[in-house]
């Protein structure tokens, strides 16, 4: 898994491809709450578009990025999912939590 | 000739390996490499790694704690079109199987969703959970693939 990182006016967008799994999340979610910490921003843009698979892991990983977000008085939500990471995101029922912004 | 000893309708692979969790993908790639005989489309593939990916990540996480143990995982093929799959550890065992299955229940802290066994339910047609304190847990999951095109 890679995530790609991009910081303007306020918003930052964590953009990830490959697999996400639990060897992935727990280095990428301490890369994600330095990065966080270090910009503070306003808004946190999850952008799984590039990403081919996803378990459980994601699910956790994007309530912990939410929940960090809320904390410093920002917001976060999840862009362009499809495939396999759109059902899991759907079986999870996660966007009774995050906001998740399907693609058009 | 089909006689009581005839194991070829029964076709499987059987795998062990530590529960480094660089072996989830490994997990999940091998059953998904398996399961391609049965010509599944991209989708029931995907289904198959996920939950795969999950009762392996289970083991990784809750089975051995702080501990590398042994995980078993075999694959099989029922009849001509369900695929079984059986992940199995000798871990602490799940102390209240029930409670374990409920979504958003987890003793995992917050790297963990709670929704690993609900994934698994909702992406496989059937999982049994049978598990033992101090013992190990094991969990048996089929999925029937859909027949796509004529056998040959």
């Amino acid at each position: 898994m890679r995530i790609y990182t991009a910081e303007s006016n306020g918003s930052l967008r964590l953009s990830f491809s490959g697999e996400l799994d639990h060897h992935g999340a727990k280095p990428a979610m301490k890369t994600i709450e330095s990065l966080i910490d270090e910009h503070l921003p306003r808004d946190c843009i999850i952008d799984l578009s590039e990403l081919s698979f996803m378990d459980s892991s994601g699910i956790a990983l994007i309530i912990r990025v939410n929940k960090r977000m809320s904390d410093i008085g920002g917001r976060s939500w999840v862009e362009n999912p499809c495939g396999q990471p759109l059902r899991v995101l759907n079986a999870s029922g996660i966007d009774r939590v995050v906001k998740v912004l399907a693609k058009t | 000739m089909k006689g009581k000893y005839d194991m070829t309708n029964t076709d499987y692979i059987k795998i062990e390996f530590t529960s480094r969790s660089v072996n989830e993908s490994f997990a999940r790639a091998t059953v998904a490499a398996f399961a391609a005989r049965l010509d599944p489309t991209l989708e029931e593939l995907a289904d198959i790694k996920t939950a795969v990916s999950e009762a392996v990540t289970n083991c990784i996480v809750h089975a051995y704690p702080g501990v590398i143990g042994t995980i078993w995982l075999r694959a099989r093929i029922i009849g001509d079109r369900t695929l079984e799959i059986l992940v199995r550890d000798s871990g602490i065992g799940i102390p209240d199987v029930k409670k374990a299955r409920e979504p958003m229940y987890t003793t995992g802290g917050d790297d963990r969703s709670g929704m690993g066994f609900t994934i698994m339910e909702s992406f496989m047609d059937k999982i049994k959970v049978r598990s033992a304190e101090g013992k190990g847990t094991s969990v048996t999951m089929t999925r029937r693939i859909i027949r796509r095109s004529l056998p040959l």
